[in-house]
């Protein structure tokens, strides 16, 4: 799960990361208020889930709350274009009212797990304010990296971190109390991805999160209520929102051949087969293991409220899933919703024979294909 | 012969729920020999004929299991492998969907240097047909044979092993090491076991988008493994960023891609179905 970036340095501070102060605002009149409570001169940042937000106009500074009223105004209910949010955008509902600080020095901080370790990894660079991608392609070298065991990055670890970029003297100290909390706050909310880009360090002696990105392990949700909370939803898709709330996995795409599938790896090499075969499916959806009546009327539904749409194509093979329980599924929904486009199924795995039965006395019209091939052909070439 | 299970295992069940239940059931139809189970609160009572324990240190002592087979929900389960890590249990098969990451991180250093291999979590098990079945996948797909199958996904395991058995191919053992960042067992762990095991022939061995566990297995195939292989990578269509259903199916920052998947695994000679219909013809052909 996402987080604004006005959350995440909420939840950093409470872990003692140092961050500018600022105030978050949804309307040009609260930013004004916000800049003359903040006082000095301040940055109006667009709060969106989506990085790249200073290239695509996001970003502005302000030295007066005038100043700040118009910019706010600008940015406030604008579409956000970003390398992140693809070509619709984004709307702006919120500003965030930050304080400029004196920036002498900008870095690169991150968190994330290396999956081949196994354990998070703490990542420092002295290129701040790059794509950390690109500082890995063209320099790799220029990424220091320290393990973290346990749940603990080490106060020595830390201070191998910064000694690494370069940082000595007055600044040390507290940039290795900042990289320690990073790690804390980390572990403690079962992040995911840690990203502070840019961390400065200011010609004042502080070192300051500037910038700061967090994504919350989904899985790990139900034992952090107040993280839970933090979930944006007009950020979101709302197919994909409608999805999980009946406990389906689905992802819109931009094609017409619309997919139903049990399981994730099976559902992207359905995916691919529609291509092969000269087709571009409509979306990625995962039934689960599970799937009852319910959840393949609302699978069909959720599909088909992408007009783009023009066939269906089902691909089960069912272990858990039973194919009787599957079929009876799909000739209710294909009742129940008036189903008008043609559905192609290919059914295979437990209880198939008596899964076909009840598809062929149903008296509907399916499109039943004997492999994952032939039924991709089929949809592809019924949607064309 | 085969890898992990066969018919000397003495399988342990830990979750009897409707799920557990219901498995456990289907892997006694398929060869297992159920010892125990394992269900705080149930201590003292029967299932399906074998005893249940309210602990796996009691299990372990009253039943003597060397697998398990585990099914407790995403928040209690990484404790109740660390219960079975703690317990010594040889080969444990973790079936639960959703397991925090950290959890599992936890989980991957308790079981350095400890006694227990961890298949998963977020798997559908192991199963060596005729022999024993610890895991989820519908047992009347296999037929005994002489080629592995090991996964990153389920039910494209199923898939494969369909289109194997169709073939008249059968399977030594079929593995599905999970979706989900971190896991007990790589593709190089089962690689190495069907390596060394005079019942494995050839293998279909399928991956996809996220991480580089795939292209970590292509590079160690080069100097190690000598049976023939064939592969396949599911999401060369999908969208970067997107997580494709499973935790671990992500390309981010431009790494994790399909197509360098596949590119690695042609390098090491490993046969690349062109599309997931043809997993079946394309391990035919080498054999």
């Amino acid at each position: 799960m996402k987080v604004h970036e006005y959350q995440a340095k909420e939840v950093l501070r409470a872990y003692g990361v140092p961050t500018p102060r600022g105030i978050v605002a949804g309307t040009a009149t609260e930013a004004r208020a916000a800049a003359e409570q903040l006082g000095g001169k301040v940055v109006v940042k667009a709060q969106i889930h989506a990085g790249g937000r200073g290239k695509g106009g996001g970003v502005k500074l302000a030295s007066q709350a005038d100043e700040v009223y118009v910019r706010a105004r600008s940015i406030l209910g604008m579409n956000l274009v970003t390398h992140q949010t693809g070509p619709e955008g984004r709307e702006v509902k919120r500003v965030l009212i930050e304080e400029q600080v004196p920036i002498a020095r900008e870095i690169y901080l991150g968190i994330t797990l290396d999956r081949s370790l196994g354990k998070p990894v703490f990542m420092a660079s002295a290129e701040g304010g790059m794509e950390i991608e690109d500082v890995a392609s063209e320099n790799p070298d220029a990424i220091l990296k320290e393990v973290i065991s346990r749940g603990r990055l080490h106060t020595f670890q830390a201070r191998r971190l910064a000694l690494g970029m370069g940082i000595r003297g007055d600044i040390l100290a507290p940039t290795v109390r900042a990289i320690g909390s990073l790690a804390r706050a980390y572990d403690e909310s079962d992040a995911t991805l840690v990203e502070i880009n840019p961390f400065v360090l200011t010609h004042d002696g502080r070192a300051v999160a500037l910038d700061a990105k967090m994504d919350i392990d989904d899985n790990a949700l139900f034992r952090h209520p107040d993280l839970a909370a933090l979930r944006d939803s007009a950020e979101e898709e709302p197919l994909e929102t409608d999805a999980i709330n009946h406990g389906l996995n689905y992802i819109k795409l931009d094609g017409n051949v619309g997919c139903m599938v049990n399981g994730a790896g099976l559902a992207m090499a359905t995916m691919d087969i529609i291509q092969y075969a000269g087709g571009m499916p409509a979306n990625f959806l995962d039934v689960g293991g599970g799937a009852d009546k319910g959840q393949i009327k609302n699978g069909f539904r959720i599909i088909l409220s992408d007009p783009n749409v023009k066939a269906i194509l089902v691909n089960i093979f069912g272990g858990i899933l039973k194919v009787d329980v599957l079929a009876a599924g799909i000739v209710a929904a294909t009742q129940e919703l008036n189903i008008a486009v043609p559905l192609v199924l290919r059914l295979e795995g437990t209880n198939v024979e008596q899964g076909r039965a009840i598809l062929a006395e149903s008296g509907l019209d399916f499109i039943v294909a004997g492999d994952m091939k032939e039924a991709a052909e089929q949809a592809v070439a019924r949607a064309a | 012969m085969s890898i992990l299970v066969d018919e000397s295992t003495r399988v342990a069940v830990q979750g009897l729920g409707r799920a557990g239940l219901f498995h456990a059931e289907q892997c006694i139809r398929f060869g297992a020999r159920i010892v125990a189970g394992i269900h705080p609160g149930r201590g003292g009572t029967k299932a399906l004929g074998f005893p249940v324990f309210d602990s796996m240190r009691e299990a372990a002592r009253e039943a003597r299991p060397n697998a398990s087979l585990v099914f407790v929900p995403a928040g209690g389960a990484a404790d109740a492998v660390h219960e079975a890590i703690e317990s010594e249990v040889a080969l444990v098969a973790c079936i639960t969907e959703g397991i925090p990451a950290l959890d599992m991180v936890g989980v991957a250093d308790a079981l350095r240097g400890s006694h227990t291999r961890l298949v998963g979590p977020n798997c559908p098990g192991v199963i060596s047909p005729g022999k024993c079945k610890l895991g989820i996948m519908p047992g009347h797909i296999h037929q005994p044979g002489s080629v592995g199958v090991v996964s990153r996904s389920g039910t494209l395991t199923y898939e494969a092993v369909g289109q194997l058995s169709t073939l008249g191919i059968g399977q030594s053992t079929c593995i599905g090491i999970g979706g989900d960042p971190v896991i007990g067992t790589s593709f190089i762990d089962v690689l190495e076991l069907f390596e060394n095991d005079p019942g494995t022939t050839a293998v279909v061995m399928i991956g996809e988008i996220g991480g580089s566990a795939e292209e970590e297995a292509a590079e160690w195939v080069k100097g190690h493994f000598s049976k023939p292989i064939a592969g396949f990578i599911a999401g060369a269509t999908a969208p970067p960023g997107r997580r494709m259903g499973h935790a671990g199916a992500i390309i981010a920052g431009g790494k994790g891609t399909a197509s360098e998947k596949q590119a690695a695994m042609k390098a090491s000679g490993i046969a690349v179905a062109p599309t997931p219909a043809d997993l079946g013809s394309t391990l035919a052909a080498l054999l």
